[in-house]
């Protein structure tokens, strides 16, 4: 993946800038110039805001057959969550065994490396899961 | 708006074709299809291709120019337009060159749809494919399109009870009806262990619940009804064709068990043509993914939501049930070429409303509904096919 199409998104992949809906406040994940719901009545009115980064499984899979780029970390838990603001999610679970995952699940998520350019290529940094643990 | 009818159908072989080249294909099913609607090359106003990728599969683009060139219309100057949309390439070409008939512009089209896939190795196949989820937000954190139809199936069975195996049932009921099909992929029935012992792709599914990388074109010819039975005694009306979007991230949307395209298309073709979702005789949906049948049997009405597991288990969708579901054969044992697949699917409708499925005949065919989808329903055709 070209350097700058992954670098443009970064302030959602390290700091989950969202935007809220000022009109009805729909939470948009990553950042929309127009709430689906409102349209031009939103045009202007969508604010900055920070996910707080917790979320509940909505659901799962372990993958097997794998890009090339992810070869080396399969099998790897893939999810959908939910975040308690309301927008979902999807990147991997990670630090949990995934015979141990379940539905409904609480996660959280953390900076890690999520994948790079070619074996001596660029890192690239973003959001994964892992359990919330009591 | 006029009635349009199909009045000419053809296909290659679906699978492995080595020997074949994109050009191949696509020349072979477009002159098979004008040479059933006996048309000469002075009668075709208009050419539409469905392809979604040839780009990285053969680093070739403007293909729609290539393929009507090599088909011989080179002198013609046919408008030759090619139509993406990921898996739903080939249905949404075919609803182009409707509006094109139905509005008057033009009276005879042909629709293709081509997809040459096994140059590259299955790796990059599979990237492809996954191409057609968000690269920037599924795709770029490892989520291959596989394991997105795999965590579907995984709410489905936590929302509605789905197993497993109804799951897996889809691959048996169409590998059975693609053992009676010429021209699939796989002629060859598969048993219910199978599927379940079968390597896992991305957990809960298997290798047999994904459809194959095939080679393959396929393509109709569209003519204004009032001009159709001047070229077939046995045209099909084309009764509505609807096109629906949703979100291109599975994520983005407060469910994933539902396709909401697939229900507000249907919701338009039912009422373009004033028909019931329990007036449907046989259906091709796209099982891209065995969960994808489900999901799409319960989505167009033919069944109520969560019990699409049930009733495929039940043999309600398998040829000689309520309603016949892939009597092709489906994308899983017919073969899935990306941008072919839904011609394909009108081709196998069209062969049946005339009668002409042989050992796969549903009795009395008169009306069928084809559903075709790009990435994890982003994009969706619901096509309704009468008998004139
Ligand atoms: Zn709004």
């Amino acid at each position: 993946m070209a350097t700058a199409r992954f670098w443009r998104d970064n302030p959602s992949r390290y700091n989950l800038k969202a935007v809220r809906c000022g009109n009805c406040g729909k939470v948009f994940f990553p950042p929309r110039a127009v709430c689906s719901v409102c349209h031009r009545k939103s045009i202007g009115k969508m604010e900055c805001m920070s996910l707080k980064g917790e979320g509940e499984l909505i659901s799962f899979s372990v993958v097997h057959d794998a890009p090339s780029q992810f070869e080396i970390h399969k099998p790897y838990v893939v999810a959908i969550v939910r975040m308690d603001e309301g927008v979902m999610l999807t990147s991997q679970l990670i630090d949990v065994d995934p015979k141990e995952v379940r539905i409904g699940m609480r996660v959280r998520t953390t900076l890690r490396k999520v994948g790079e350019d070619g074996p001596a290529g660029v890192i690239y940094y973003g959001y994964k899961f892992a359990p919330v643990r009591a | 708006m006029r009635d349009v009818a199909i009045i000419g159908i053809g296909s290659t072989k679906f699978g492995e074709l080595w020997d074949m080249s994109f050009r191949d294909l696509g020349m072979q099913a477009g002159l098979s299809a004008v040479a059933d609607a006996k048309l000469a090359a002075e009668d075709i106003d208009a050419l539409y291709v469905g392809n979604m990728s040839a780009g990285r599969f053969i680093e070739q683009e403007h293909v729609a120019a290539l393929i009507a060139d090599y088909s011989g219309l080179a002198r013609d100057h046919v408008p030759a337009t090619r139509i993406e949309a990921a898996g739903a390439s080939g249905g949404l070409a075919f609803r182009e060159g409707y509006l094109a008939v139905a509005s008057g512009m033009h009276d005879i089209v042909v629709v293709g749809g081509a997809e040459k896939m096994t140059d590259v190795a299955d790796v990059m196949a599979t990237e492809i494919q996954s191409s057609a989820a968000d690269q920037q937000w599924e795709v770029v954190f490892g989520a291959t399109l596989a394991s997105l139809f795999a965590m579907i199936a995984r709410r489905h069975m936590h929302e509605f009870g789905t197993t497993r195996e109804q799951i897996a049932q889809v691959a048996v009921k169409n590998h059975r009806h693609g053992a009676l099909n010429p021209i699939a992929q796989y002629q060859k029935e598969i048993d219910l262990a199978t599927v379940l012992r079968a390597p896992p792709v991305a957990e809960p599914l298997g290798v047999f619940d994904c459809a194959p990388l095939s080679d393959g074109a396929a393509a109709v010819v569209l003519c204004a009804m009032d001009r159709a039975r001047s070229y077939t005694s046995k045209p099909v009306r084309i009764a509505a064709s609807a096109q629906a979007s949703d979100t291109l991230a599975l994520h983005s949307r407060t469910q994933i068990t539902t396709f909401n395209a697939t229900k507000v298309a249907a919701e338009k073709a039912f009422r373009q043509a004033d028909r019931t979702p329990e007036q449907v005789q046989l259906a091709e949906v796209h099982d891209n993914f065995t969960i994808a049948e489900i999901l799409a049997i319960e989505d167009l009405g033919l069944f109520p939501k969560g019990q699409g597991g049930r009733a495929t288990m039940d043999g309600e969708t398998a040829l000689g049930g309520k309603v016949a579901v892939n009597t092709s054969g489906g994308l899983k044992a017919r073969g899935f070429p990306f941008g072919a697949t839904g011609v394909a699917q009108l081709v196998e409708l069209v062969q049946q409303l005339r009668g002409e499925a042989g050992k796969r005949q549903v009795p009395d065919a008169s009306l069928a509904l084809a559903q075709n989808a790009g990435g994890t329903g982003a994009t969706v055709v619901v096509s309704l096919l009468e008998v004139a």
